[in-house]
C-alpha cells in the first residue's frame, strides 16, 4: 500500500516536474526541473526491483543534464540564456502535438489486451533483462560497437577544421605543435 | 547491533553483512559529521603548522571558531539570485555525502546493503556536478558562475578515470555489492594489487570534493569561483559538505580498495574506522603538496593518461579474474 502510493507520488512528480520544464523562465531552472524528472523516473525504476536499471538512469541523466545546462546556457538565445527567457516557441502546433500524442499513448494502454503474468519474476531480474534484450544477439552487438566507436572517432575528425598540418607545420616537425587551446601532456 | 563486540572478531571472517533498522540512518549522519570535523581540525593542525602559528590544539579547534564566527555573519543576498537552485546545491552536497556513506558497511552492519551499491555511489558522485554548478550558478555571479564551470571541466577530465577505476574491484569480487567486494579481498588488499585504481579512485575522491589540485572551482584568482557571493552558514554548509564528501570517499575506500573491516586484534568495525581516518588524513595532507590542476590542462591528463591507465588496470584485472576462476 504505502510502496503503490509512494510509486504513484513518484509519477506525480515525474509529470509535474516534466511539465514545469516548459513554465519557469530560466535555463537552468528548465534542465534541473528536467533533471528532477528524469530522478522520479529512475527511482520508480527502483520500486520495479530493476536496482542496476534505476540506478544508472539516475547518474546518466543528473551528469547529463548537467552538460546540458552549460550548452544551453551557451548556445540559447541572442542573450546566452543568461537572462530570463521563455522556454517555449510555436507554442499552439506545440501543444496540440502534444496533446494529440498523449490521447494516443493513453488510448493504447487503454485498449490494449495486456497479457496476464505467466510464473514469477526471477531472483535476478538484471541478468534476465539483459539476456531477453542481448542474449541472441551478442555478436552482432559485439561487433556493432567498435563500428560505432569508430564512427564516432571518424566523424570527429572529418569535422575538426585543423590538420596535422596545421599543428606541427608543412613538415610535420613541428614540437611542441601549435594548438589554439595547449593541452597538459605537451604533445 | 546490540552484540557484544567480542563476538565481532574477524576470526570469523563471516561475509554476511547485516541490515541494521532504518533508524540507524541518523547514526551514518552522525558518523559522516565526525569524521568531516576530524578532517577539518587536521586541516587546521596543518595550516597552523605552515604558517608556524599557535599550538595545535587551538589549530584544531580553529574550525568551530570559524563555524560559529560563520554562523553569527550575515548571509549575503544578491541581485536576482535564483536562490531555490543556490541553497539547493549548497545543502545537497552533504546529502549526496551521507547517501554515500550509507552503503559502506561499518565493519559487518549496513544501513543499505544494495546489491548495486558501487553503482549507487558513483551515482551520487555524479549527483555532485549538478550540485556545485548550481552554487555557482545561482547567485547570478559572474565570478561564481566562472568556478562552477570549472568544475564541470575538471568533472569531464576526472569522471570517466573514476569510473574505471570503480569498475576494477567490482570485476575482481564479481559483485556490485559493497559488502561483497569487502568480502573478496581475503588476505591480499584490492589496493595492494591494483594500484593504479586506487591513485585514479583517490584522485576521484579529490575531485569530487573540489579539493587540492582541484581547488581551482574556489579559486582565489576567481574572487573565491564558487563560494565567491556565499557567506554565513551559507558558506558553513558549503564548506561542510566539502569535508563530508572527503570523508565518505575515504569510508568508500576501506571497503573497495582496504580489504574493508579485516585486521588484527581490533574489531571490524574499529578497522573501517582506522583505516577511513588514515585515508582521510592523507586526503587533507596531501591538499599542500600537490600544485592546482588547470581545468583546460587537466582535461588531456584525464584523457590521454588517466583513462587509458584505468582501462589497462581493469583489463589486468579481468585477465587474472578469468584466470583465476
Amino acid at each position: 500500500m504505502l510502496v503503490d502510493i509512494a510509486f504513484v507520488a513518484l509519477g506525480v512528480v515525474a509529470v509535474l516536474s516534466g511539465a514545469a520544464v516548459f513554465v519557469v523562465d530560466s535555463m537552468a531552472r528548465a534542465t534541473y526541473a528536467l533533471a528532477v524528472s528524469f530522478v522520479a523516473v529512475g527511482v520508480q525504476v527502483l520500486f520495479l526491483q530493476q536496482s542496476y536499471v534505476g540506478v544508472v538512469v539516475i547518474l546518466m541523466m543528473v551528469m547529463e543534464m548537467a552538460v546540458m545546462a552549460v550548452y544551453m546556457v551557451m548556445f540559447m538565445g541572442m542573450n546566452p540564456a543568461l537572462m530570463p527567457m521563455s522556454m517555449v516557441h510555436s507554442n499552439r502546433t506545440a501543444v496540440a502535438t502534444a496533446v494529440l500524442t498523449f490521447l494516443l499513448l493513453a488510448a493504447g494502454i487503454l485498449v490494449v489486451d495486456w497479457p496476464a503474468r505467466r510464473g514469477s519474476p526471477p531472483p535476478e531480474v538484471t541478468e534476465a533483462l539483459g539476456e531477453a534484450l542481448m542474449g541472441p544477439q551478442m555478436l552482432v552487438m559485439a561487433v556493432i560497437s567498435p563500428v560505432m566507436v569508430a564512427t564516432i572517432v571518424a566523424g570527429v575528425v572529418l569535422a575538426a577544421p585543423r590538420t596535422r598540418y596545421d599543428r606541427f607545420g608543412d613538415d610535420l616537425r613541428q614540437r611542441p605543435p601549435d594548438d589554439p587551446q595547449p593541452g597538459g601532456v605537451g604533445r | 547491533m546490540g552484540e557484544p563486540l567480542l563476538t565481532s572478531l574477524p576470526a570469523a571472517a563471516g561475509p554476511a553483512v547485516v541490515t541494521v533498522a532504518p533508524a540507524w540512518a541518523v547514526a551514518v549522519v552522525a558518523v559522516l559529521g565526525a569524521l568531516a570535523l576530524a578532517a577539518a581540525a587536521f586541516d587546521g593542525v596543518l595550516s597552523a603548522r605552515s604558517a608556524s602559528a599557535g599550538g595545535a590544539l587551538g589549530a584544531a579547534g580553529r574550525p568551530l571558531g570559524e563555524a560559529s564566527r560563520l554562523l553569527r555573519q550575515r548571509r549575503r543576498t544578491t541581485v536576482q539570485a535564483d536562490t531555490l537552485l543556490w541553497r539547493t546545491g549548497g545543502a545537497g552536497l552533504f546529502v549526496a555525502a551521507a547517501l554515500m556513506l550509507a552503503v559502506v558497511p561499518l565493519g559487518r552492519w549496513t544501513v543499505a546493503d544494495l546489491a548495486v551499491g558501487v553503482v549507487w555511489f558513483n551515482a551520487m558522485d555524479v549527483m555532485v556536478w549538478a550540485l556545485v554548478w548550481l552554487v555557482g550558478w545561482g547567485a547570478n555571479s559572474a565570478h561564481a558562475l566562472v568556478g562552477g564551470y570549472r568544475f564541470l571541466a575538471h568533472g569531464l577530465g576526472y569522471e570517466l578515470p573514476l569510473m574505471f577505476a570503480l569498475v576494477a574491484p567490482a570485476i575482481a569480487a564479481g559483485s556490485l555489492n559493497v559488502g561483497a567486494v569487502a568480502a573478496a579481498q581475503d588476505g591480499l588488499w584490492f589496493a595492494a594489487w591494483m594500484p593504479v585504481a586506487f591513485l585514479v579512485y583517490l584522485l576521484g575522491v579529490a575531485g569530487f570534493s573540489v579539493w587540492g589540485p582541484f581547488a581551482p572551482a574556489l579559486g582565489t584568482d576567481v574572487a573565491g569561483g564558487v563560494r565567491a557571493e556565499l557567506s554565513g552558514v551559507d558558506r558553513l554548509v558549503l564548506e561542510t559538505g566539502r569535508y563530508a564528501l572527503l570523508a565518505a570517499g575515504a569510508a568508500f575506500a576501506v571497503p573497495m580498495f582496504l580489504g574493508g573491516g579485516a585486521g588484527p586484534l581490533l574489531p571490524d568495525w574499529a578497522w573501517t574506522l582506522v583505516k577511513t581516518l588514515a585515508v582521510l588524513a592523507l586526503l587533507v595532507w596531501v591538499r599542500r603538496r600537490l600544485p592546482a590542476l588547470r581545468p583546460d590542462l587537466f582535461m588531456e591528463i584525464g584523457w590521454i593518461v588517466l583513462l587509458p591507465a584505468a582501462l589497462v588496470q581493469d583489463l589486468l584485472v579481468a585477465v587474472v579474474t578469468v584466470w583465476r576462476s
